[in-house]
Protein backbone atom coordinates (compact mmCIF):
# COMPACT_ATOMS: atom_id res chain seq x y z
CA UNK A 1 0.00 0.00 0.00
CA UNK A 2 2.72 2.51 0.89
CA UNK A 3 4.26 2.12 -2.57
CA UNK A 4 0.81 2.78 -4.33
CA UNK A 5 0.24 5.75 -1.93
CA UNK A 6 3.89 7.24 -3.06
CA UNK A 7 3.02 6.27 -6.87
CA UNK A 8 -0.16 8.32 -6.29
CA UNK A 9 2.05 11.15 -4.95
CA UNK A 10 4.40 10.97 -7.39
CA UNK A 11 1.72 11.42 -10.05
CA UNK A 12 -0.28 13.48 -8.84
CA UNK A 13 2.54 16.11 -7.72
CA UNK A 14 3.09 16.56 -11.92
CA UNK A 15 -0.29 16.80 -12.36
CA UNK A 16 -0.28 19.95 -10.64
CA UNK A 17 3.35 20.91 -11.89
CA UNK A 18 1.79 21.15 -15.53
CA UNK A 19 -0.94 22.81 -14.39
CA UNK A 20 0.45 25.28 -12.33
CA UNK A 21 3.21 25.74 -15.17
CA UNK A 22 0.58 26.01 -17.90
CA UNK A 23 1.68 29.49 -20.33
CA UNK A 24 -1.52 29.83 -22.20
CA UNK A 25 -1.34 32.49 -24.93
CA UNK A 26 -4.65 33.00 -27.07
CA UNK A 27 -3.01 33.52 -30.41
CA UNK A 28 -5.25 33.48 -33.30
CA UNK A 29 -8.81 32.63 -34.43
CA UNK A 30 -9.30 30.38 -37.31
CA UNK A 31 -11.99 28.49 -38.97
CA UNK A 32 -12.48 24.72 -37.14
CA UNK A 33 -11.43 22.76 -40.32
CA UNK A 34 -8.06 24.26 -40.31
CA UNK A 35 -7.87 23.54 -36.45
CA UNK A 36 -8.83 20.31 -36.10
CA UNK A 37 -7.57 17.65 -38.58
CA UNK A 38 -10.85 15.45 -39.09
CA UNK A 39 -13.72 17.66 -38.72
CA UNK A 40 -15.25 17.15 -41.91
CA UNK A 41 -18.76 17.57 -43.40
CA UNK A 42 -21.29 16.34 -41.38
CA UNK A 43 -19.31 15.93 -39.10
CA UNK A 44 -20.86 18.12 -35.21
CA UNK A 45 -18.66 18.17 -32.22
CA UNK A 46 -20.55 18.42 -29.08
CA UNK A 47 -20.27 19.20 -25.73
CA UNK A 48 -19.96 16.46 -23.13
CA UNK A 49 -19.24 12.91 -23.13
CA UNK A 50 -21.03 10.54 -26.40
CA UNK A 51 -24.38 11.26 -26.99
CA UNK A 52 -26.77 9.61 -29.64
CA UNK A 53 -29.49 12.17 -31.40
CA UNK A 54 -31.79 9.82 -29.43
CA UNK A 55 -30.75 10.76 -26.30
CA UNK A 56 -29.67 14.54 -26.83
CA UNK A 57 -31.56 16.83 -24.69
CA UNK A 58 -33.68 19.54 -26.37
CA UNK A 59 -31.83 22.64 -26.82
CA UNK A 60 -29.09 20.08 -28.13
CA UNK A 61 -31.26 18.80 -30.62
CA UNK A 62 -32.60 22.12 -31.51
CA UNK A 63 -28.28 23.62 -32.19
CA UNK A 64 -28.12 20.57 -33.77
CA UNK A 65 -30.73 21.41 -36.51
CA UNK A 66 -29.37 24.79 -36.60
CA UNK A 67 -25.93 24.15 -37.53
CA UNK A 68 -26.60 21.49 -39.77
CA UNK A 69 -28.64 24.37 -41.65
CA UNK A 70 -25.94 26.92 -41.20
CA UNK A 71 -23.50 24.57 -43.11
CA UNK A 72 -25.81 23.65 -45.32
CA UNK A 73 -26.16 20.24 -44.85
CA UNK A 74 -30.19 20.58 -44.50
CA UNK A 75 -32.79 22.96 -46.63
CA UNK A 76 -34.57 23.80 -43.42
CA UNK A 77 -34.95 22.95 -39.42
CA UNK A 78 -37.27 20.18 -39.98
CA UNK A 79 -34.64 18.71 -42.60
CA UNK A 80 -32.29 18.54 -40.60
CA UNK A 81 -34.13 16.92 -37.31
CA UNK A 82 -35.18 14.24 -40.12
CA UNK A 83 -31.22 13.84 -41.55
CA UNK A 84 -30.12 13.55 -37.65
CA UNK A 85 -32.53 11.38 -36.87
CA UNK A 86 -31.81 8.54 -39.88
CA UNK A 87 -27.90 8.91 -39.17
CA UNK A 88 -26.84 11.64 -41.50
CA UNK A 89 -24.67 13.60 -39.53
CA UNK A 90 -21.76 11.93 -37.02
CA UNK A 91 -21.90 13.12 -33.52
CA UNK A 92 -18.69 13.42 -31.45
CA UNK A 93 -17.42 15.32 -28.15
CA UNK A 94 -15.78 18.35 -28.51
CA UNK A 95 -12.93 17.18 -25.98
CA UNK A 96 -11.75 14.19 -28.40
CA UNK A 97 -10.45 16.45 -30.90
CA UNK A 98 -8.47 19.03 -28.45
CA UNK A 99 -12.01 21.50 -28.11
CA UNK A 100 -14.79 22.57 -25.91
CA UNK A 101 -17.84 24.61 -26.49
CA UNK A 102 -20.00 26.25 -24.31
CA UNK A 103 -24.02 25.13 -23.27
CA UNK A 104 -24.32 22.65 -26.68
CA UNK A 105 -21.08 23.40 -27.90
CA UNK A 106 -21.78 23.26 -31.58
CA UNK A 107 -18.33 22.89 -33.17
CA UNK A 108 -18.18 22.36 -37.29
CA UNK A 109 -16.02 22.59 -40.18
CA UNK A 110 -16.66 26.63 -40.93
CA UNK A 111 -17.16 27.93 -37.75
CA UNK A 112 -14.15 30.23 -36.63
CA UNK A 113 -12.44 28.67 -33.46
CA UNK A 114 -10.05 30.52 -30.74
CA UNK A 115 -7.27 29.22 -30.95
CA UNK A 116 -4.76 29.01 -27.06
CA UNK A 117 -1.82 27.71 -27.62
CA UNK A 118 0.24 26.17 -24.05
CA UNK A 119 3.84 27.26 -24.54
CA UNK A 120 5.22 25.38 -21.79
CA UNK A 121 3.82 22.31 -22.89
CA UNK A 122 3.15 22.95 -26.40
CA UNK A 123 -0.37 21.83 -26.99
CA UNK A 124 -2.68 23.68 -28.39
CA UNK A 125 -6.88 23.97 -27.62
CA UNK A 126 -9.81 24.96 -29.24
CA UNK A 127 -12.98 26.71 -28.87
CA UNK A 128 -15.74 28.99 -30.65
CA UNK A 129 -16.28 32.58 -30.12
CA UNK A 130 -18.80 33.90 -28.02
CA UNK A 131 -22.40 34.65 -29.30
CA UNK A 132 -23.56 36.94 -26.57
CA UNK A 133 -26.64 36.22 -24.33
CA UNK A 134 -30.16 35.37 -24.92
CA UNK A 135 -30.99 33.59 -27.70
CA UNK A 136 -28.19 31.92 -29.18
CA UNK A 137 -27.10 28.68 -30.75
CA UNK A 138 -25.07 27.30 -27.22
CA UNK A 139 -28.49 27.65 -25.66
CA UNK A 140 -30.52 26.45 -28.09
CA UNK A 141 -31.49 29.03 -30.47
CA UNK A 142 -31.45 28.30 -33.99
CA UNK A 143 -33.97 30.92 -36.07
CA UNK A 144 -32.71 33.16 -38.66
CA UNK A 145 -31.01 35.88 -36.16
CA UNK A 146 -29.30 33.37 -34.38
CA UNK A 147 -27.72 31.99 -37.95
CA UNK A 148 -27.01 35.47 -39.12
CA UNK A 149 -24.71 36.35 -36.34
CA UNK A 150 -23.20 33.10 -36.29
CA UNK A 151 -22.63 33.85 -40.22
CA UNK A 152 -21.36 37.47 -39.16
CA UNK A 153 -18.82 35.80 -36.51
CA UNK A 154 -17.40 33.53 -39.43
CA UNK A 155 -17.10 36.25 -42.05
CA UNK A 156 -16.18 39.30 -39.77
CA UNK A 157 -15.45 38.74 -36.35
CA UNK A 158 -13.24 35.88 -36.68
CA UNK A 159 -11.15 37.28 -39.22
CA UNK A 160 -10.81 40.47 -37.72
CA UNK A 161 -9.82 38.77 -34.14
CA UNK A 162 -7.48 36.27 -36.13
CA UNK A 163 -5.78 39.47 -37.82
CA UNK A 164 -5.16 41.32 -34.03
CA UNK A 165 -3.98 38.65 -32.69
CA UNK A 166 -1.02 37.94 -35.69
CA UNK A 167 -0.17 41.32 -35.33
CA UNK A 168 0.35 41.44 -31.43
CA UNK A 169 1.98 37.88 -30.95
CA UNK A 170 -0.97 37.00 -29.30
CA UNK A 171 -2.30 37.89 -25.90
CA UNK A 172 -0.75 35.76 -22.51
CA UNK A 173 -3.76 34.70 -20.73
CA UNK A 174 -2.29 33.68 -17.20
CA UNK A 175 -1.30 37.30 -16.24
CA UNK A 176 -4.80 38.90 -17.34
CA UNK A 177 -6.98 36.02 -15.12
CA UNK A 178 -5.24 36.77 -12.34
CA UNK A 179 -6.08 40.32 -12.53
CA UNK A 180 -9.14 39.50 -13.63
CA UNK A 181 -9.44 37.65 -10.38
CA UNK A 182 -8.54 40.85 -8.51
CA UNK A 183 -11.63 42.83 -10.40
CA UNK A 184 -14.12 40.44 -9.49
CA UNK A 185 -14.09 37.67 -12.05
CA UNK A 186 -14.79 34.01 -11.75
CA UNK A 187 -14.22 33.29 -15.16
CA UNK A 188 -17.03 31.21 -15.57
CA UNK A 189 -20.62 33.48 -14.99
CA UNK A 190 -18.97 36.87 -14.33
CA UNK A 191 -16.14 37.84 -17.37
CA UNK A 192 -16.71 41.58 -17.43
CA UNK A 193 -13.43 42.31 -16.25
CA UNK A 194 -11.03 40.09 -18.51
CA UNK A 195 -13.81 41.07 -21.45
CA UNK A 196 -12.56 44.46 -20.91
CA UNK A 197 -9.24 43.81 -20.46
CA UNK A 198 -8.67 41.65 -23.19
CA UNK A 199 -10.69 44.50 -25.61
CA UNK A 200 -8.17 46.96 -24.27
CA UNK A 201 -5.48 44.91 -25.74
CA UNK A 202 -6.57 43.71 -28.69
CA UNK A 203 -8.93 47.28 -29.76
CA UNK A 204 -5.42 49.01 -31.33
CA UNK A 205 -4.50 45.75 -33.06
CA UNK A 206 -7.98 45.46 -34.27
CA UNK A 207 -8.05 49.04 -35.47
CA UNK A 208 -4.59 48.59 -36.96
CA UNK A 209 -5.41 45.46 -39.19
CA UNK A 210 -9.08 46.51 -40.18
CA UNK A 211 -10.30 46.47 -43.27
CA UNK A 212 -12.82 49.05 -43.08
CA UNK A 213 -14.03 51.12 -39.86
CA UNK A 214 -17.61 50.03 -40.55
CA UNK A 215 -16.42 46.42 -39.42
CA UNK A 216 -14.43 47.91 -37.15
CA UNK A 217 -16.76 49.46 -34.62
CA UNK A 218 -19.04 46.39 -35.22
CA UNK A 219 -16.16 44.23 -33.81
CA UNK A 220 -15.77 46.85 -30.91
CA UNK A 221 -19.33 46.92 -30.36
CA UNK A 222 -19.50 43.08 -30.07
CA UNK A 223 -16.87 42.55 -27.86
CA UNK A 224 -17.89 45.80 -25.34
CA UNK A 225 -21.04 44.90 -25.16
CA UNK A 226 -20.77 41.36 -24.29
CA UNK A 227 -19.73 40.77 -20.55
CA UNK A 228 -19.55 36.47 -21.07
CA UNK A 229 -16.98 37.51 -24.41
CA UNK A 230 -13.93 36.04 -22.12
CA UNK A 231 -15.61 33.37 -21.35
CA UNK A 232 -15.04 30.82 -24.29
CA UNK A 233 -11.51 32.32 -24.47
CA UNK A 234 -10.88 31.48 -20.66
CA UNK A 235 -12.04 27.91 -21.47
CA UNK A 236 -10.05 27.16 -24.49
CA UNK A 237 -7.13 28.18 -21.54
CA UNK A 238 -8.66 25.58 -19.43
CA UNK A 239 -8.46 22.97 -21.63
CA UNK A 240 -4.99 23.94 -22.96
CA UNK A 241 -3.69 23.77 -19.06
CA UNK A 242 -6.05 20.60 -18.53
CA UNK A 243 -4.66 18.70 -21.03
CA UNK A 244 -1.09 18.96 -20.02
CA UNK A 245 -2.10 16.57 -17.03
CA UNK A 246 -3.76 14.36 -19.37
CA UNK A 247 -2.13 10.37 -19.28
CA UNK A 248 -0.12 10.60 -16.27
CA UNK A 249 0.18 6.62 -14.58
CA UNK A 250 -0.85 6.69 -11.20
CA UNK A 251 -2.37 10.08 -10.84
CA UNK A 252 -6.24 10.75 -9.69
CA UNK A 253 -6.67 14.32 -10.73
CA UNK A 254 -9.64 14.81 -12.79
CA UNK A 255 -8.82 16.35 -16.15
CA UNK A 256 -11.65 17.34 -17.60
CA UNK A 257 -15.62 17.90 -16.41
CA UNK A 258 -18.33 17.64 -18.97
CA UNK A 259 -21.99 17.59 -19.38
CA UNK A 260 -24.03 17.19 -22.44
CA UNK A 261 -27.49 17.95 -21.42
CA UNK A 262 -28.51 14.06 -20.60
CA UNK A 263 -24.83 13.12 -18.58
CA UNK A 264 -22.51 14.80 -16.72
CA UNK A 265 -18.57 13.04 -17.36
CA UNK A 266 -15.21 13.23 -16.40
CA UNK A 267 -11.68 12.19 -17.52
CA UNK A 268 -8.95 11.30 -14.52
CA UNK A 269 -5.39 12.05 -15.58
CA UNK A 270 -4.49 8.58 -14.70
CA UNK A 271 -7.28 6.44 -16.87
CA UNK A 272 -7.38 8.12 -19.71
CA UNK A 273 -9.65 9.26 -21.97
CA UNK A 274 -11.95 7.01 -20.29
CA UNK A 275 -15.32 8.81 -19.76
CA UNK A 276 -16.99 8.44 -16.31
CA UNK A 277 -20.72 9.42 -16.50
CA UNK A 278 -23.88 9.93 -14.45
CA UNK A 279 -27.07 11.48 -15.05
CA UNK A 280 -26.76 14.83 -15.07
CA UNK A 281 -28.20 17.36 -12.15
CA UNK A 282 -30.55 20.25 -12.35
CA UNK A 283 -28.81 23.49 -11.00
CA UNK A 284 -30.29 25.75 -8.83
CA UNK A 285 -30.71 29.03 -10.07
CA UNK A 286 -32.68 32.36 -10.66
CA UNK A 287 -34.39 32.85 -13.94
CA UNK A 288 -35.23 35.63 -16.05
CA UNK A 289 -38.59 37.00 -16.29
CA UNK A 290 -41.20 35.20 -17.31
CA UNK A 291 -39.45 31.73 -16.81
CA UNK A 292 -39.12 29.21 -14.21
CA UNK A 293 -37.36 26.28 -13.38
CA UNK A 294 -40.15 24.02 -14.87
CA UNK A 295 -38.81 25.84 -18.28
CA UNK A 296 -35.14 24.63 -17.53
CA UNK A 297 -33.03 22.40 -18.81
CA UNK A 298 -30.70 20.23 -17.28
CA UNK A 299 -27.04 21.17 -16.81
CA UNK A 300 -25.03 21.33 -20.06
CA UNK A 301 -21.86 21.98 -21.55
CA UNK A 302 -17.66 21.98 -21.92
CA UNK A 303 -17.80 25.03 -19.84
CA UNK A 304 -17.15 23.13 -16.50
CA UNK A 305 -13.80 23.24 -17.89
CA UNK A 306 -13.26 26.10 -15.72
CA UNK A 307 -13.96 25.34 -12.96
CA UNK A 308 -11.20 21.88 -13.64
CA UNK A 309 -8.57 24.01 -13.34
CA UNK A 310 -9.87 25.95 -10.29
CA UNK A 311 -11.92 28.71 -11.65
CA UNK A 312 -15.80 29.70 -12.14
CA UNK A 313 -17.22 27.89 -8.46
CA UNK A 314 -14.07 27.10 -7.18
CA UNK A 315 -12.87 30.25 -7.43
CA UNK A 316 -16.29 31.99 -6.38
CA UNK A 317 -14.57 34.31 -3.60
CA UNK A 318 -13.09 36.32 -5.96
CA UNK A 319 -16.66 37.00 -7.46
CA UNK A 320 -19.19 38.04 -4.70
CA UNK A 321 -21.14 39.62 -7.12
CA UNK A 322 -22.14 36.59 -8.83
CA UNK A 323 -23.06 34.95 -6.20
CA UNK A 324 -26.55 36.73 -6.34
CA UNK A 325 -26.95 36.29 -10.49
CA UNK A 326 -26.31 32.51 -9.72
CA UNK A 327 -28.91 32.15 -7.04
CA UNK A 328 -26.29 31.03 -4.50
CA UNK A 329 -27.00 32.71 -1.72
CA UNK A 330 -26.03 36.48 -0.45
CA UNK A 331 -22.42 37.83 -1.07
CA UNK A 332 -20.96 36.57 2.28
CA UNK A 333 -21.26 33.46 1.29
CA UNK A 334 -18.67 33.39 -1.42
CA UNK A 335 -15.92 32.69 0.25
CA UNK A 336 -17.79 29.49 1.69
CA UNK A 337 -18.07 28.12 -2.04
CA UNK A 338 -14.18 28.43 -2.66
CA UNK A 339 -13.49 27.11 0.93
CA UNK A 340 -15.29 24.14 0.32
CA UNK A 341 -13.66 23.29 -3.22
CA UNK A 342 -10.23 23.57 -1.19
CA UNK A 343 -11.57 20.19 0.61
CA UNK A 344 -11.49 18.41 -2.65
CA UNK A 345 -7.80 19.43 -4.49
CA UNK A 346 -4.60 19.09 -3.90
CA UNK A 347 -3.17 22.86 -4.27
CA UNK A 348 -3.45 26.10 -4.64
CA UNK A 349 -2.56 28.02 -7.75
CA UNK A 350 0.17 30.62 -6.75
CA UNK A 351 -0.45 32.89 -9.49
CA UNK A 352 -3.97 33.42 -9.65
CA UNK A 353 -5.12 34.33 -6.55
CA UNK A 354 -8.03 36.16 -4.38
CA UNK A 355 -7.74 39.29 -2.61
CA UNK A 356 -10.29 38.28 -0.08
CA UNK A 357 -8.84 35.51 0.87
CA UNK A 358 -5.65 36.98 1.91
CA UNK A 359 -4.10 36.42 -1.50
CA UNK A 360 -4.79 32.30 -1.44
CA UNK A 361 -4.83 31.09 -4.72
CA UNK A 362 -7.88 29.10 -6.29
CA UNK A 363 -8.24 25.17 -5.76
CA UNK A 364 -6.62 23.67 -8.47
CA UNK A 365 -6.47 19.61 -8.97
CA UNK A 366 -9.69 17.81 -8.42
CA UNK A 367 -8.76 14.34 -6.70
CA UNK A 368 -11.48 12.00 -6.91
CA UNK A 369 -10.31 10.03 -4.03
CA UNK A 370 -11.18 13.22 -1.96
CA UNK A 371 -14.56 13.93 -4.01
CA UNK A 372 -15.54 10.71 -2.94
CA UNK A 373 -14.24 10.56 0.54
CA UNK A 374 -15.71 13.90 1.49
CA UNK A 375 -18.87 13.80 -0.41
CA UNK A 376 -18.15 17.34 -1.56
CA UNK A 377 -18.45 17.46 -4.80
CA UNK A 378 -17.70 20.00 -7.05
CA UNK A 379 -19.64 22.92 -7.81
CA UNK A 380 -20.32 24.63 -11.22
CA UNK A 381 -21.34 28.32 -12.10
CA UNK A 382 -23.93 27.75 -15.11
CA UNK A 383 -26.26 29.04 -17.51
CA UNK A 384 -29.59 27.69 -18.23
CA UNK A 385 -30.55 26.76 -20.70
CA UNK A 386 -34.08 26.90 -21.80
CA UNK A 387 -35.37 22.91 -22.14
CA UNK A 388 -37.27 23.36 -25.74
CA UNK A 389 -35.49 23.60 -28.40
CA UNK A 390 -35.38 27.07 -30.28
CA UNK A 391 -35.73 29.29 -27.50
CA UNK A 392 -32.28 30.36 -25.64
CA UNK A 393 -31.25 31.21 -22.21
CA UNK A 394 -33.73 31.51 -19.66
CA UNK A 395 -31.51 31.92 -16.18
CA UNK A 396 -28.19 31.05 -14.32
CA UNK A 397 -27.32 29.29 -10.91
CA UNK A 398 -25.13 26.45 -9.45
CA UNK A 399 -24.97 23.14 -10.26
CA UNK A 400 -23.00 20.15 -8.44
CA UNK A 401 -21.23 17.17 -10.11
CA UNK A 402 -22.65 14.17 -9.51
CA UNK A 403 -20.64 11.75 -7.12
CA UNK A 404 -21.31 8.85 -8.62
CA UNK A 405 -19.13 9.45 -11.60
CA UNK A 406 -16.25 9.80 -9.36
CA UNK A 407 -17.37 6.96 -7.27
CA UNK A 408 -17.14 4.95 -10.80
CA UNK A 409 -13.92 6.60 -11.41
CA UNK A 410 -12.18 5.58 -8.05
CA UNK A 411 -13.03 1.65 -8.59
CA UNK A 412 -11.46 2.32 -12.49
CA UNK A 413 -8.74 3.89 -11.12
CA UNK A 414 -8.44 1.47 -8.42
CA UNK A 415 -8.18 -1.04 -11.16
CA UNK A 416 -5.28 0.34 -12.78
CA UNK A 417 -3.84 0.42 -9.60
CA UNK A 418 -3.70 -3.13 -8.99
CA UNK A 419 -6.06 -2.39 -5.88
CA UNK A 420 -9.40 -3.63 -7.10
CA UNK B 1 -5.92 20.38 1.03
CA UNK B 2 -6.49 16.53 1.89
CA UNK B 3 -9.52 16.38 3.62
CA UNK B 4 -10.41 16.15 7.40
CA UNK B 5 -14.07 15.94 6.77
CA UNK B 6 -14.78 16.60 10.38
CA UNK B 7 -13.85 19.98 10.15
CA UNK B 8 -16.38 22.19 10.41
CA UNK B 9 -15.39 25.84 11.71
CA UNK B 10 -18.74 28.25 12.10
CA UNK B 11 -17.97 30.51 9.80
CA UNK B 12 -16.38 30.53 6.13
CA UNK B 13 -15.20 26.72 6.76
CA UNK B 14 -14.60 24.66 4.29
CA UNK B 15 -17.97 22.73 4.29
CA UNK B 16 -20.78 25.13 3.83
CA UNK B 17 -23.00 26.24 6.84
CA UNK B 18 -26.35 28.01 6.75
CA UNK B 19 -28.25 30.14 8.88
CA UNK B 20 -31.58 28.69 8.55
CA UNK B 21 -32.73 30.83 10.61
CA UNK B 22 -32.45 34.15 9.36
CA UNK B 23 -33.72 32.48 6.21
CA UNK B 24 -36.77 30.87 7.54
CA UNK B 25 -35.44 28.06 6.24
CA UNK B 26 -36.22 28.59 2.57
CA UNK B 27 -32.64 28.77 1.29
CA UNK B 28 -29.93 26.23 2.26
CA UNK B 29 -27.33 27.67 0.80
CA UNK B 30 -26.99 31.03 2.92
CA UNK B 31 -24.50 32.23 5.24
CA UNK B 32 -24.94 31.34 8.61
CA UNK B 33 -23.59 31.75 11.55
CA UNK B 34 -25.12 35.58 12.64
CA UNK B 35 -27.17 34.88 15.71
CA UNK B 36 -24.65 33.04 17.41
CA UNK B 37 -21.99 35.80 16.68
CA UNK B 38 -24.25 38.00 18.18
CA UNK B 39 -23.95 36.97 21.73
CA UNK B 40 -20.12 36.91 22.39
CA UNK B 41 -20.80 37.71 26.17
CA UNK B 42 -23.17 34.99 27.19
CA UNK B 43 -22.02 32.68 29.87
CA UNK B 44 -23.06 29.35 29.91
CA UNK B 45 -25.47 29.06 32.18
CA UNK B 46 -27.49 31.50 29.39
CA UNK B 47 -28.40 28.38 28.06
CA UNK B 48 -30.73 27.28 31.09
CA UNK B 49 -32.47 30.51 30.85
CA UNK B 50 -32.68 31.80 26.69
CA UNK B 51 -33.55 30.59 24.03
CA UNK B 52 -31.92 27.49 21.82
CA UNK B 53 -28.79 28.06 19.95
CA UNK B 54 -28.14 25.20 17.86
CA UNK B 55 -25.20 23.77 15.64
CA UNK B 56 -26.36 20.89 13.52
CA UNK B 57 -24.32 18.63 12.22
CA UNK B 58 -25.02 16.30 9.53
CA UNK B 59 -29.41 15.42 8.63
CA UNK B 60 -30.12 18.86 7.43
CA UNK B 61 -33.45 18.19 7.94
CA UNK B 62 -33.16 18.72 11.88
CA UNK B 63 -31.62 22.16 10.68
CA UNK B 64 -34.37 22.83 8.43
CA UNK B 65 -37.20 22.18 11.30
CA UNK B 66 -35.80 24.15 14.14
CA UNK B 67 -35.14 27.20 11.52
CA UNK B 68 -39.18 27.17 10.90
CA UNK B 69 -39.82 27.35 14.50
CA UNK B 70 -37.22 30.10 15.01
CA UNK B 71 -34.06 28.33 16.50
CA UNK B 72 -30.85 30.36 15.53
CA UNK B 73 -29.03 27.44 14.06
CA UNK B 74 -26.03 26.66 12.24
CA UNK B 75 -26.11 23.99 10.16
CA UNK B 76 -22.81 21.98 8.94
CA UNK B 77 -21.95 19.94 6.13
CA UNK B 78 -21.01 16.65 7.08
CA UNK B 79 -21.56 12.82 5.64
CA UNK B 80 -20.18 9.83 6.87
CA UNK B 81 -16.77 9.16 4.80
CA UNK B 82 -17.53 7.58 1.16
CA UNK B 83 -21.14 7.49 2.67
CA UNK B 84 -20.37 4.53 4.83
CA UNK B 85 -20.16 2.44 1.14
CA UNK B 86 -17.49 -0.16 2.75
CA UNK B 87 -16.48 -0.91 -1.00
CA UNK B 88 -15.00 2.79 -1.64
CA UNK B 89 -14.26 2.55 1.83
CA UNK B 90 -11.74 -0.04 1.38
CA UNK B 91 -10.27 1.41 -2.01
CA UNK B 92 -9.53 4.76 -0.83
CA UNK B 93 -7.57 2.79 2.08
CA UNK B 94 -5.55 1.03 -0.27
CA UNK B 95 -5.26 4.24 -2.32
CA UNK B 96 -3.91 6.26 0.23
CA UNK B 97 -7.03 8.36 1.99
Amino acid sequence: VLAIVRKIATANAEALRRMLAGDPVLIDVIPAHEAIAGLKAHRILHAGPPISWERMCGPMRGAVMGIAVFEGWADDLADAAVKAAAGAYIFEPNHHYDAVGPMTGMTTPSQPLLVVENRAFANRAYCTINEGLGKVMRFGGNDAEVLARLAWLRDCLGPALGRALKEVGGIALKPLVARGLTMGDEMHQRNVACSGLLLRQLAPALARTANDTKTLAQCLDFIGQNDQFFLNVAMAMGKAISDAARGIEGCSIVTAMSRNGTEFGIHVSGTGNRWFTAPVEMPRGLYFPGYTEKDANPDMGDSAIVETVGLGGFAMAAAPAVVGFVGGGPASQAATFTRSMMEITTANNPVWTIPSLDYAGVPTGIDIRFVVETGIAPTINTGIAHREPGVGQVGAGVVNAPLSCFETALVAFAETMGVA
Amino acid sequence: MAADNTYAPLEGGPNPAHNLADQGGQHPEQNLGQHLDQHPDQKPASLLNAAPRVINVGLELFALDLAANGAAVQHVQWAPPAHSNTRLLDLLSKLGC
